[in-house]
């Protein structure tokens, strides 16, 4: 699903992002992206959602060479991945139920589709009977939980996801983790930055871990140095 | 769904979003009335200005076009042709094919009239003869009123040996008409020079909306829409500002022509004139509304090309 072939980023002015990054995440995985904050961990994820492309190296990601897409066809990329954000990234003058419909509006899909599609997703995250609230009158992990069905609802191979649980309690991110585990046993292939390690632990998935912006740990190698 | 079906309600899709996004971004601009009103209100007086100047120039058209077409021509007689001739010679000239009327003003009676109007009845008597000629005011036919062939005829006539000088009373009407063409020359300069006004108001106006709506555009591009989606409803947005800034104008226009037609009718009346101030007719209206649309949504245009691809999310 996802291959970065020695893959580095430069920001201008010589500070470096990611450097040498060689990575395989297969279909229908669950991985964990750790490190602290400054590692790399934001701009591995951009490099997947092409926020920002790579100074060097190939990445590819469901079965697309990113490196030479262009411009244009980025749009077509992002709609296949859906991204999660710490901030949530909400829009606060449209009510839930639109801001989960919007990447459908995007695609063009009809009327009753996006209401079909919008509820089930709302129903999955448990916000079915909050369709018509605005998202300030949410709490942040009703917010959170908007902006995951949001991510899911053009049921996208991908989900990437920033620090979801950056901003909630312990018990709150408990419940965002269940989520993304039930999506992840639909067949839905997820990476998950975050820095809270106790949390990651508990998950028993796949762990890779950036220093520096270099790719330090990945525990299913261990294993396999392991057996 | 499939292929198949998925492809014959596309275009249902698309008339369905762009009609909803069309509405949408009235309504935005009905949710923010006040400073909506202000740009449309600006747009509109922009282009009221050349639109107002284009309709009274026409109207100025018509009247003295109705001047031309009045021209008589004045046949002065030489001074050996005598009353006696002169009748005889308005006589043939009335059997002329492009003549309709033709009206003898003999010297005798010329005199008498100037004795009594002038005051210089005494200074006249103290000539020996009579100094006018006989004069033949000629009026040409319907057909043959036009510019052309009244100096057509105005030539002709000049030939005829009893002839001593024809004037054919034009030439104020033409430096007038030299002036109109003028104007309107100026009006076209000045309807250019605003229209680009109206394209940076727009153009102006857009940016901000984008400044504005920059988050919003950061988190639709993230979730995957084209430019071409984010581009429209502001697109949208220019279209509205500029047929309800053409609406303004037509409405301004309309309203100046109402407040003018009262005094104008009083003027005519003192030129026994039945002259009507004619209102914008239905073409200019057309055209109006039209270009200023058409403005809107190349202002936004421009601002949207410039700007869109600046914001990129991070």
């Amino acid at each position: 699903m996802i291959h970065f072939d020695n893959v580095s980023k430069r920001y201008p002015g010589g500070h470096t992002g990611l450097s040498n990054i060689n990575l395989r995440i297969d279909a229908e995985e669950m991985v964990f992206l750790t490190g602290h904050s400054g590692a790399g961990k934001s701009t591995l994820l951009k490099l997947i959602g092409l926020l920002e492309r790579s100074s060097g190296g190939q990445v590819h990601v469901n079965g697309r060479n990113l490196t030479r897409l262009k411009n244009r066809q980025i749009p077509y990329h992002r709609r296949e991945v859906g991204m999660i954000f710490q901030d949530h990234r909400l829009l606060h003058d449209r009510t839930v139920f639109d801001n989960v419909a919007l990447p459908l509006v995007v695609s063009g899909l009809g009327h009753k589709e996006i209401g079909r599609r919008v509820r089930a997703a709302l129903d999955k995250v448990g916000l079915l009977h909050k369709e018509k609230s605005a998202p300030v009158t949410l709490s942040g992990g009703e917010q959170q939980r908007v902006g995951i069905a949001r991510a899911v609802v053009s049921k996208p191979p991908l989900v990437l996801a920033d620090e979801p649980t950056g901003n909630l309690d312990p018990e709150l991110s408990k419940e965002i983790m269940e989520l993304f585990t039930q999506f992840n046993k639909v067949g839905v292939t997820l990476l998950i930055a975050t820095h809270d390690l106790a949390l990651v632990r508990s998950m028993n998935q796949r762990i890779l871990t950036l220093t520096n912006g270099a790719l330090s740990h990945d525990s299913k190698t261990e294993y396999r140095d392991v057996t | 769904m499939s292929l198949k079906s998925q492809l014959f309600s596309m275009p249902g899709i698309w008339l369905q979003r762009h009609a909803q996004v069309a509405l949408s971004s009235l309504g935005r601009l009905v949710g923010n009335r006040l400073s909506s009103l202000m740009t449309c209100a600006v747009i509109g007086i922009a282009l009221a200005l050349p639109v107002g100047l284009h309709v009274m120039l026409s109207n100025l058209n018509t009247i003295s076009g109705g001047w031309e077409s009045g021209a008589s021509i004045s046949l002065f007689l030489d001074q050996s042709i005598s009353s006696e001739k002169a009748r005889s010679l308005a006589e043939t000239l009335r059997q002329h094919t492009r003549i309709e009327t033709v009206e003898l003003i003999n010297r005798e009676t010329a005199l008498e009239e100037f004795q009594r109007l002038s005051g210089y009845a005494d200074a006249l008597q103290a000539l020996d003869n009579n100094p006018l000629p006989n004069l033949l005011v000629i009026q040409p036919k319907v057909e043959y009123t036009t510019a052309e062939t009244a100096e057509q005829l105005a030539q002709e006539l000049r030939l005829l040996p009893e002839a001593d000088i024809v004037q054919l009373d034009l030439q104020w009407v033409r430096r007038l008409q030299a002036i109109t063409v003028i104007a309107q020359r100026a009006v076209v300069v000045l309807a250019a020079l605003l229209s680009m006004a109206v394209l940076l108001i727009v153009g102006n106006t857009i940016r901000l909306e984008i400044q504005n709506r920059r988050t919003e555009i950061e988190i639709t591009k993230l979730i995957g829409a084209t430019n071409a989606f984010i581009r429209r409803p502001f697109l949208y947005t220019g279209f509205w500002y500029g047929l309800f800034g053409g609406l303004i104008a037509w409405f301004l226009v309309a309203l100046s022509l109402f407040l003018l037609s009262g005094p104008i009718a009083k003027l005519a009346q003192l030129y026994q004139s039945s002259f009507d101030l004619s209102s914008l007719d239905p073409n200019t209206v057309l055209v109006l509304l039209c270009g200023s649309a058409l403005l809107g949504l190349t202002g936004s245009w421009l601002a949207v090309g410039r700007h869109l691809s600046a914001i990129e999310p991070s």
